[in-house]
């Protein structure tokens, strides 16, 4: 009897130090997302008319759409172009910045200094770089005696200049992931692989990024969650066009909701980017985890 | 496999400098096959360097490393035909005990089922078998130490170069891990260079032992040599436990005298402005009526299987070692002696030994002054010790 109240009292105590956190998660993560689903259950009231709870219409609306397909087609080559080049860049940077090299630290600096810029304004110089007539890349270009393409007015070249300005933001950052565990590696490791005469290139796969793994593991999801997650510079550069060749669906959420007033039909895909999200987290951690070795 | 050549390893005026601060001066030595080497010194002597840039592992700043008759100054270690065992074992934390051992091996496309027979053959030697499969993590630190002698062994290199390997070790583990690498040395009749801090590693495993100081050799002899033939004052003061006793002597009429103890002369004049060297266990105590230095018990130290006893000197302190336990009780004034040989005398100015021979002074000392002075007449260059003279 004495044991179980002190038992009981010790679950309150736990409770209370985790009631903090759990009201703010509550507050601002978990009361929203529930909103949301119910929100996707209903039709938006016109005129002041409440809600009309319509059940699964918007979904079946959603799978009809057109322009969700295409948006959704066109985040999956975002994330498809910007993952794995940001990423291979970032620990290309971090191997590089790492060795032995004059002025390291400024090379460091100078690699993370687009990750510190906000997105719109690093939205805004790769602007005037893209810029058909006055932009960088065309007077480049002009110089050469090519003429350079519309890089966002094109809908075939677009997305692409989207990507490549986003890489260019992104691979900075997880470049500081990869110097740190980086340096975490004890440098004998490398000295034992040279009394064996193991090559550079062998020493890196077969040891050098099995100990990166729980960081790539990281930056992964990190850049899963970036590439659904960050659509400031939609905002600057394109806006989605030129005919949702560079819409997000992130952006196409914003669109519904704040310019078509559609926020029943925003709530639906939002529900669907979740589980998509989810669903695409649960399988990296499984098939990675087990092949990680944390240390 | 290799003849008995490719396995000496030979040192010409090697240098390593950072900057302008010179980590090694000149060090010169010749390391022959089956040999055990260590380098011995305190921490910041240059010994690790020194094995680094045999290994490979650090550019020479200028001298000159040959591995048998191959100049290997400038080859990358991977040529070097050398395995080396780190301090922290360096064992790739993500791999299998197996695959840790034979890394090496698969660098050098050694194909499978050789790479397997090798293993068991290996995993048997040092006593792993079980734990092929464990990760690094989950090995205690003597079966870390093991695998990392694996790694080395298989490799089939014939020289093993060990940096520290056994400083993370307990004490009673050290002990084991120690007759261990003897005795697998012995057997494989491996060329082994050992850096170690630690004066028992380098006494009970080393047929030869090279002291170093501030990046110089010291000396480079048998661990017998460096324990009765201190080459300098800092070799007599590394070696041994407690250190050697070390008191400068001053002149006075009948020889050189212990600092501040008139009575008694212990040497002949030119030892004067020299430091004596004893060690604790040369020093015996007697009672105040015998012959010899007197001095003043300070205290003891009771450490089971002998006693180190604190004595006042004149100005100096010594330290003796007597054998079990050995109570001078209340008994404060005493006289001590020593044989002629277990003095040692080193120069003030830069340590080195001075060759000369202290007085049989047991017999005699501080009873006759008449005796005294007719004794010290005799003394020339300490070829002769006046004190058993008549």
């Amino acid at each position: 009897m004495v044991i179980q109240t002190s038992d009981r009292r010790l679950q309150v105590y736990g409770a209370l130090l985790l009631l903090p956190a759990a009201v703010l998660l509550g507050t601002f993560a978990y009361l929203p997302t529930v909103a949301t689903l119910i929100n996707s259950l209903f039709l938006p009231g016109f005129r002041g008319a409440p809600p009309e709870f319509v059940g699964l219409e918007n979904y079946a609306l959603l799978i009809e759409d057109r322009t969700f397909w295409k948006v959704a087609r066109n985040n999956l080559l975002y994330a498809l172009g910007t993952i794995p080049t940001a990423i291979a860049l970032a620990l290309g940077m971090a191997l590089f910045v790492n060795g032995r090299l004059p002025g390291r630290g400024l090379v460091r600096m100078a690699y993370f200094t687009p990750t510190v810029l906000p997105m719109i304004a690093a939205a805004n110089i790769w602007m005037f770089f893209y810029a058909p007539q006055i932009g960088l890349f065309n007077t480049l270009l002009g110089t050469l005696g090519i003429t350079g393409p519309n890089w966002l007015g094109d809908p075939s070249v677009a997305l692409t200049s989207v990507i490549v300005m986003t890489v260019w933001k992104e691979a900075g950052f997880f470049m500081i992931f990869y110097l740190a565990a980086l340096q975490s590696i004890p440098p004998e490791l490398e000295e034992a692989a040279d009394l064996e005469g193991t090559s550079r290139w062998s020493f890196f796969w077969r040891v050098t990024f099995p100990l990166l793994m729980p960081t790539t593991l990281f930056v992964l999801i990190n850049a899963l969650i970036n590439a659904v997650r960050v659509v400031d510079h939609l905002f600057i550069l394109t806006k989605g066009g030129p005919n949702n060749a560079t819409n997000l669906l992130l952006y196409y959420v914003y669109e519904n909701a704040f310019s078509f007033f559609d926020r029943t039909y925003a709530a639906t895909i939002t529900v669907v980017i979740l589980l998509v999200l989810a669903v695409v987290a649960t399988i990296k951690f499984r098939v990675l985890d087990p092949r990680t070795h944390y240390q | 496999m290799i003849d008995n050549n490719s396995q000496r390893i030979r040192l010409e005026g090697v240098s390593k400098t950072w900057g302008n601060v010179p980590a090694v001066d000149q060090a010169s030595f010749e390391v022959m096959r089956g040999e055990f080497v260590i380098l011995l010194g305190p921490s910041g002597c240059g010994k690790s360097t020194t094995l680094r840039m045999i290994a490979g592992l650090e550019r020479v700043s200028s001298g000159r490393i040959h591995i048998g008759e191959r100049d290997v100054t400038t080859l990358p270690p991977g040529d070097r035909g050398i395995s080396m065992v780190f301090q922290s074992y360096a064992l790739f934390p993500h791999l299998s005990v197996a695959d840790n051992i034979v890394f090496g091996l698969r660098s050098r496309k050694v194909p499978k089922p050789e790479r397997r027979e090798r293993l068991d053959k290996v995993a048997r030697l040092v006593g792993l078998e079980t734990y092929l499969d464990r990760k690094p993590a989950q090995l205690s630190g003597g079966q870390r130490q093991r695998v990392a002698l694996a790694r080395a062994i298989i490799s089939e290199h014939p020289i093993c170069l060990m940096d520290e390997p056994l400083s993370n070790l307990d004490a009673r583990l050290r002990g084991e891990m120690r007759r261990e690498i003897k005795a697998l040395q012995k057997r494989l009749g491996m060329t082994v260079i050992y850096v170690t801090h630690d004066q028992v590693e380098a006494m009970s495993m080393g047929d030869r032992v090279i002291l170093m100081q501030d990046g110089r050799l010291v000396q480079d002899g048998t661990p017998g040599d460096l324990y009765n033939r201190p080459a300098t004052a800092f070799a007599a003061s590394f070696i041994g436990s407690p250190a050697m006793n070390l008191v400068p002597l001053v002149d006075s009429r009948d020889g050189a005298i212990i600092d501040g103890e008139l009575r008694c002369a212990i040497a002949p004049h030119e030892a004067a402005g020299c430091q004596l060297g004893i060690r604790p266990e040369d020093i015996h105590v007697q009672s105040a009526t015998a012959p010899g230095v007197p001095a003043e018990v300070l205290d003891e130290e009771y450490l089971g299987a002998d006693t180190i006893v604190r004595l006042r000197v004149g100005a100096q302190e010594l330290r003796a070692r007597l054998p079990g336990v050995t109570s001078l009780g209340s008994q404060t004034a005493c006289r001590l002696q020593w044989i002629p040989a277990a003095a040692h005398f080193f120069a003030t100015e830069d340590g080195r030994r001075v060759d000369l021979q202290g007085y049989d002074f047991a017999a005699a000392c501080g009873r006759d002054l008449q005796q005294n002075e007719a004794r010290t007449s005799t003394a020339h260059y300490g070829t002769n010790p006046p004190g058993v003279n008549p």
